[in-house]
């Protein structure tokens, strides 16, 4: 059990009538990055705002690194970092006089962690005198981690932090945080990018409220239990629609260039797929058989 | 998509000050195209998109959007653009019918169109039963397609879109690119910005900028064969740094 930095058992949530969380339980491991992966109001906020002390439960326990979510949660709020989906530092103090306000804050100085922060606040340094509100998207986001970690957290929470963020900056973003796991901290945070999944020790993937799977990336494609072809031809969007409006369709969707389809029948051949389309006239037909990715899952968990 | 030109754009710049946010800009974008403008974080797309918007004049260039002049005839211009970004489209507290009567007024469409219109639309969505519901009391993914329905409401000549799909779930995702292709087939140039590369996958052309400058512009299946990418993922990663 000591293995554990977080244990939830049994959380719900709600906002009125909403019900935001719905009896959610799961574990976290020690130095493990956890996503928590789904699309905007599947409650992913939620969580992480109980997790970290700001929302109460309605119902369910928590224990962080052995601490009660409720009772404890002065404790708690020691030895957590969060950052917010939102940007919420001070916009209108410098960098450096935002690091030196939650170092203070923490009962801790720059210096002391600077080791932590180092490969991340370098590259802001420069800009240290700049107020925070000039400063660019991601350099913004370089802060609030900064800031999150000044006082050397057990666990660290990221809500959204790639969210709207480009493809270079993201794969920044997530090189940080596996050299932070290396450091010990416990990472667990929230993304609406599918493909980001595979970058996670273990995910939940989560939607209205519940866990609709939860397992190491791996093991959950794995799971994936239809036939999946990758199919190309020349027009997309016609492949789409003949495709919709083959006898034994399960499933069409696009991925890119590529439709991925699944059968209702599992003795379908290649072939007979590729008759079909020469049927309707498309040309350079590819079809292959694939391995599926976090989003296929995804997509048929929804379907469930 | 014919080959008639809708959007054309000769040495388009903007300077703010020293700093140079678009820095000599040449592309043509055709009608019932989808174009996708792909770029970093602060390389200068938002810029620009405002320049074709009518809503920013440049610094120099000739820029002609929908036959308009975009230093002088801002407001043709504007009356044939639609326009939606995730972060604000609806209000959210008017109900469904009442955002689509707004800009659709706004737009100077008439009355008995408008309503025609908006149960074909409703039921085409199958929103009929949601028409009276605020805008903040509907999930997301609808909130997205009614957003997008919305700005092609009037029919224009071209749309922008700025991330549009950002937070959405997966199948709703791909639900609204249906509408994306639908509106395109129709003959309506669809002009999209987007961090999901996938979505990069399914525009005729995108154009990716770097620090101000154009740098790559071709069909996704062209720029994946010449940087040797399997997807438009790798594509940006090898030319965005």
């Amino acid at each position: 059990m000591e293995n554990y930095s977080i244990k939830i058992s049994n959380v719900s949530k709600s906002y009125g009538d909403v019900s935001a969380i719905k009896n959610i339980s799961f574990n976290v491991k020690k130095t493990e990055i956890f996503g928590l992966i789904g699309p905007d109001g599947a409650g992913k906020s939620t969580l992480i705002r109980i997790l970290t002390t700001l929302l109460l439960p309605k119902t369910g326990n928590i224990n962080l690194e052995n601490l009660d979510i409720v009772k404890d949660f002065k404790k708690i709020r020691h030895i957590i970092g969060y950052m917010p989906g939102k940007f919420s530092l001070y916009q209108d103090l410098t960098v450096e006089e935002n690091l030196n306000f939650f170092a203070t804050v923490f009962g801790t100085t720059i210096k002391e962690n600077y080791e932590l922060i180092k490969d991340i606040y370098s590259q802001i340094e420069p800009f240290k005198n700049r107020k925070a509100g000039d400063l660019s998207g991601g350099m913004k986001q370089k802060l609030a981690l900064s800031c999150a970690l000044i006082h050397k957290p057990k666990v660290l929470f990221l809500d959204e932090p790639t969210t709207g963020v480009d493809a270079v900056s993201r794969k920044e973003f997530w090189e940080m945080l596996k050299k932070l796991q290396k450091k010990g901290i416990t990472i667990l945070v929230s993304t609406p990018y599918m493909d980001e999944a595979s970058l996670c020790d273990r995910v939940a993937l989560i939607q209205n409220g519940e866990i609709m799977s939860i397992d190491t990336p791996e093991n959950i494609t794995n799971q994936f239990n239809k036939t999946l072809y990758s199919i190309k031809t020349e027009n997309k969007y016609q492949l789409l629609q003949d495709l919709k409006n083959y006898k034994n369709q399960n499933s069409v969707n696009a991925f890119g260039q590529f439709i991925h389809y699944t059968d209702k029948l599992e003795k379908l051949k290649i072939d007979d797929i590729k008759d079909y389309l020469k049927e309707k006239k498309h040309t350079n037909i590819e079809v292959k058989i694939i391995k599926a990715n976090i989003e296929d899952c995804f997509i048929e968990l929804m379907r469930e | 998509m014919t080959n008639t030109s809708i959007i054309s754009a000769k040495n388009l710049s903007k300077k703010f000050g020293n700093f140079t946010a678009n820095d000599n800009l040449n592309f043509e974008v055709y009608e019932g195209e989808i174009f996708g403008f792909l770029g970093a974080n602060g390389a200068g797309k938002t810029t620009a998109i405002k320049i074709l918007c009518g809503l920013s004049k440049p610094s120099s260039g000739k820029i002609k959007v929908a036959g308009f002049d975009v230093y002088k005839q801002t407001e043709d211009i504007k009356k044939n653009i639609g326009y939606m970004s995730q972060k604000f489209s609806l209000y959210e507290d008017l109900t469904v019918k009442e955002n689509i009567r707004f800009y659709a007024s706004i737009y100077g469409m008439k009355k008995k169109e408008i309503k025609a219109k908006t149960d074909e639309l409703l039921n085409k969505l199958n929103f009929a039963h949601a028409k009276d519901k605020k805008i903040k009391d509907i999930p997301l993914g609808w909130k997205q397609k009614l957003a997008f329905s919305t700005a092609v409401f009037h029919n224009p000549k071209i749309v922008f879109l700025d991330e549009p799909t950002g937070g959405v779930d997966p199948v709703t995702r791909r639900e609204f690119w249906n509408l994306i292709y639908e509106t395109a087939n129709k003959g309506i140039t669809v002009f999209v910005t987007t961090h999901y590369m996938d979505e990069a996958e399914y525009c005729d052309r995108v154009s990716i900028m770097d620090a101000g400058k154009i740098v790559a512009l071709d069909t996704p299946i062209n720029l994946m064969k010449k940087y040797n990418s399997k997807n438009m993922d790798e594509v940006f990663l090898k030319i965005a740094r």
